[in-house]
């Protein structure tokens, strides 16, 4: 068995022929059933009772949103999924990134009212109960923050997790309304070339989105994995852009407005713009870039003993569906094919893995995906090199975590 | 118009799978929407559209921002937990100056995010006239308009911001008419 786990890959990446040929080997002999009567202490009385919401075990309050708020307005900042404690692609509805600028409203769903006004032919409003008879469609899409993963904009590679770098990014199932049935009823005007979107939160952040997305595939989302929505991600309703920024996702959604041109609201202007080298800056940069990024290992996990871990990571983009993900453990002078979880969804998050035989050799570790509209990852500093480092948004360089000899997982630039 | 479509959805689902995600289907429903007639529109566009009427001046707006906005933004602007207001910094530089004077596009952006966002506590909370004071004093923060400016709706649209063709706007907005 051993003889055919060593890998010929670079720097001991196991390809699917490896796995195969080793397969059998590679099982662990399962415990001897019931070596006397030594039981499971919950087999020998009787257990809790039931609740209305069920709560993770008491023993995973690690898996939690790491959070940066303002000091003074609370309400103010970002709280990051922890990616390096999740699998699969579903991001748990309680752990979904948040990133809100005036805090998170209280709104009574009976209260609420979603207004389409402007360049329409019937200015309309609907009460969350009217929303709730119209034709559903359900997707799992990630929506992923522009400002995500900005600090690796910065000279030094910063040292956190991979959640606490990346997890400005998450994968819900949503369900709602098609846009364009609600932009049909009021009956956009021709010229109606822009749908400006508001929230009802401090601050009423607006967003104006081109129409020809908006009647494409953009949803009025209630639903986030099966239940409605929760406060922090808009309850009651939120718009959903397939692929596109963050920010355009507009949360508590409370106004639509159709218009000739864009709004040029601070966030679609003073932020949310990516900054050039040469000081002009890109504007409504809204499709997400092809990325990915390895989950497991990842910074602060421990190598404990040699032998074969599995390489696990998440892949998404934007403009599409993840055509392939790559695996390098030399830091990008070979690559190895990761297998990936199916369905394989468009802009969705895809899970990839490939096991590794770990011989204690220090080890950089990066994926690269591309998408089947051919696009891919760039490396990190060909992105810095025709971007500059002040453009804050919408970095989708390749990831690299270093493993030493005693492995240990940090971040690098390499 | 219903029954039809439901009709056709029937015939529809004998022959083929219909997937609920493919969004250009035929989805036949009622159309529940009510008449708006909401007056109170708060956009403000980049021309001065849905800008109200009022002026205030850089002078109120600087004892009006000892007030309210000192505590987050510092003195002059200098900084704080909310960041700072002034700094003129080359955008192609080696520390740009993302700040509204020296980023932003449009004069009017700035009034409309000042009455909608802040100060945060009571967003909404500034009159007109406070909002157009605080707005003057932001501007000639950044050096945009002189000492003794006094803005209203015309005045604040005439003000050219110096990075107004700073932005270089994406496909698909160019696609939707932006240049
Ligand atoms: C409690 C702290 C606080 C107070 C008081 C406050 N602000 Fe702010 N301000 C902030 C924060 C925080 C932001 C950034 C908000 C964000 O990005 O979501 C901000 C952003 C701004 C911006 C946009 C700056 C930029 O570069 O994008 C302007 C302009 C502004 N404030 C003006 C004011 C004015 C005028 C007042 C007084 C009426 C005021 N602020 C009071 C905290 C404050």
């Amino acid at each position: 068995m051993l003889s055919l786990m060593t890998a010929r890959d670079g720097n001991g990446l196991l390809s699917r022929r490896h796995f195969v040929a080793g397969g059998a080997g590679l099982l662990v002999a399962t415990p001897a059933a019931l070596a006397g009567l030594d039981l499971p202490p919950g087999m020998t009385r009787p257990g809790g009772g039931f609740g209305v919401y069920g709560q993770p075990s008491p023993h995973e309050k690690h898996t939690a949103r790491a959070i940066a708020a303002n000091r003074d307005l609370p309400g103010n900042g970002v709280s990051w999924t922890p990616l390096q404690d999740l699998e699969g692609i579903i991001t748990p509805s309680g752990l979904h990134f948040e990133r809100h600028h005036g805090g998170v409203p209280a709104i009574d769903p009976a209260q609420h009212r979603l207004g389409l006004h402007g360049r329409v032919g019937k200015p309309l409003t609907w009460t969350v109960a009217e929303l709730l008879r119209y034709p559903r469609v359900t997707r799992q899409l990630f929506i992923e923050c522009g400002g995500n993963s900005n600090s690796l904009w910065n000279a030094e590679p910063r040292q956190t997790s991979a959640g606490a770098m990346h997890g400005l990014a998450s994968c819900s199932e949503w369900t709602g309304v098609p846009l364009r049935l609600l932009l049909e009823e009021a009956g956009a005007e021709k010229g109606a070339t822009w749908l400006i979107a508001e929230g009802a939160d401090a601050g009423g952040l607006h967003l104006s989105i081109p129409m020809k997305k908006a009647m494409d595939d953009c949803m009025l989302a209630l639903w986030q994995n099966g239940e409605r929505l929760r406060p922090e991600q808009g309850y009651p309703m939120r718009l959903v852009v397939p692929g596109w920024e963050g920010v355009t996702h507009v949360k508590w959604l409370h106004r639509l407005e159709l218009a000739s041109e864009p709004a040029m609201s601070r966030f679609e202007t003073g932020r949310y713009t990516d900054l050039l080298p040469s000081g002009k800056a890109r504007q409504f940069s809204f499709v997400i870039e092809p990325k990915s990024v390895i989950t497991s290992p990842s910074p602060g996990q421990l190598l404990r003993d040699k032998g074969v871990y599995q390489i696990s990571g998440l892949a998404w983009s934007g403009r599409g569906a993840v055509k392939k993900v790559e695996v390098s453990a030399d830091g990008g002078k070979t690559w190895v094919q990761a297998a990936l979880d199916g369905p394989v969804q468009r802009q969705c998050f895809t899970r990839f893995r490939i096991a590794w035989q770990w011989r204690g050799q220090a080890a950089l570790l990066k994926s690269r995906v591309t998408d089947d509209t051919g696009a891919s990852q760039p490396e990190r500093s060909a992105l810095v090199a025709e971007r500059g480092r002040h453009g804050e948004f919408q970095f989708n360089g390749i990831v690299c975590w270093a493993v030493d000899e005693d492995g240990e997982v940090s971040h690098v630039y390499a | 118009m219903c029954m039809r479509r439901l009709a056709l959805a029937g015939a529809l689902a004998l022959t083929t799978v219909a997937y609920a995600a493919d969004l250009g289907r035929e989805l036949p429903h009622t159309p529940l929407g009510k008449p708006l007639t909401a007056a109170n529109v708060p956009t403000i566009w980049p021309d001065g559209r849905g800008l109200p009427a009022g002026q205030g001046g850089v002078v109120a707006g600087e004892r009006l921002y000892a007030e309210r906005c000192q505590s987050c933004h510092g003195e002059r602007g200098t900084g704080g937990s909310g960041g700072h207001l002034a700094g003129r910094s080359a955008l192609a530089g080696p520390n740009p100056d993302r700040t509204v004077a020296n980023y932003w596009p449009y004069a009017a952006t700035v009034f409309d995010y000042i009455r909608r966002a802040m100060p945060p506590a009571a967003p909404w909370s500034l009159t007109a006239d406070e909002t157009y004071a605080l707005t003057a004093y932001v501007l000639h923060l950044g050096g945009v308009v002189p000492a003794d400016a006094v803005l209203d709706a015309r005045s604040l649209v005439a003000v050219r911001m110096p990075n107004r063709d700073g932005f270089v706007p994406s496909s698909e907005a160019r696609e939707a008419g932006v240049r």
